[in-house]
């Protein structure tokens, strides 16, 4: 697996490349659904949200939670990222535009392994944040 | 409804996954990742030694279990929340790896919430082997039952 960062050169307070996703919509769910399997219905049936007292379809977490990951492959390279780990803060809905970004926290080696930590964030057009993270990837 | 404690500690049965590049494909498009690592097998095999999967990917394979997989508390579809989820990945998983994976219920516990009423919590984990018997990745889920629904 080919190192992307090098351990040396990389600094507490680096940022992550930042990702937008422009104008998130019901297809976004649906072609997700249908990719993961995740077939519940709060994320394309209208009238079963409805019925259930919530005004329209929204993203499902892991959708968000996946373009927020390209962040960390996108920096250390696919088959670096030993740990991701986020939480699920607020809904994002349709119609959203969302700010995927980073930073380095920490670096520490552990059994022969050079690893970057930090943090990570999913913030909406309001500056909300959506969905909150962190992770560790290797370096070389 | 009263919760069912009985689930703690219990494993399904393993179940397989086998990694398929174009279940890959399809799940880089569907999160908007145009990485080409995902899409050309000569630059995944130079940069990766084989086509890898994104860090989400093992969600894939938590909708792929039978329902003797899954030890689980019947959550209401209306009121269900993602609260948390983890990955941790030791190995890198490549297509053409068959992974087995056990999953068990880990916590279930009730909290007094905020605006959704009472919740309840449900954390489950599974744990992913290859094909050498190697553990590469644990998925650790947190889901959430809330008291009413909680969009809007």
């Amino acid at each position: 697996m080919a190192f992307k960062v090098k351990y040396e050169s990389i600094k507490v307070g680096d940022a992550l490349p930042t990702i937008t996703v422009d104008n998130v919509a019901r297809p976004d769910f649906v072609r997700y659904a249908g990719a993961s399997g995740d077939f519940v219905p709060l994320h394309y049936d209208q009238p079963f949200v409805e019925a259930a007292g919530i005004p329209t379809v929204f993203a499902q977490g892991m959708w968000t939670a996946g373009c927020l990951g390209r962040c960390l492959t996108d920096y250390a390279g696919a088959g670096n990222v030993r740990r991701y780990r986020v939480r699920f803060s607020r809904q994002v809905w349709p119609g959203d535009t969302l700010t995927c970004r980073g930073k380095v926290t920490n670096k520490t080696e552990k059994d022969g392994d050079k690893l970057i930590e930090g943090e990570l964030e999913v913030i909406n057009q309001k500056g909300e944040a959506t969905v909150k993270g962190n992770f560790a990837v290797l370096a070389g | 409804m009263a919760i069912d404690k009985s689930v703690i500690g219990k494993s399904g049965k393993p179940f397989t996954m086998p990694i398929e590049w174009s279940k890959v494909r399809e799940f880089a498009r569907a999160i908007r990742d145009p990485n080409p690592v995902w899409f050309d097998p000569e630059l995944a095999r130079k940069e990766c030694n084989g086509i890898p999967v994104p860090p989400t990917f093992l969600q894939v394979a938590a909708f792929w279990q039978d329902a003797d997989s899954m030890p689980t508390v019947h959550f209401d579809l209306r009121r269900i929340l993602h609260g948390e989820q983890e990955f941790e990945l030791y190995k890198p998983i490549l297509v053409g790896d068959v992974l087995t994976g056990t999953a068990k219920v880990v916590e279930v516990y009730e909290r007094e919430g905020g605006r959704g009423g009472k919740m309840t919590f449900m954390v489950t984990e599974i744990e992913y082997k290859n094909q050498k018997g190697e553990k590469v990745a644990i998925a650790r889920s947190t889901l959430i039952e809330t008291g009413q629904a909680v969009g809007g």
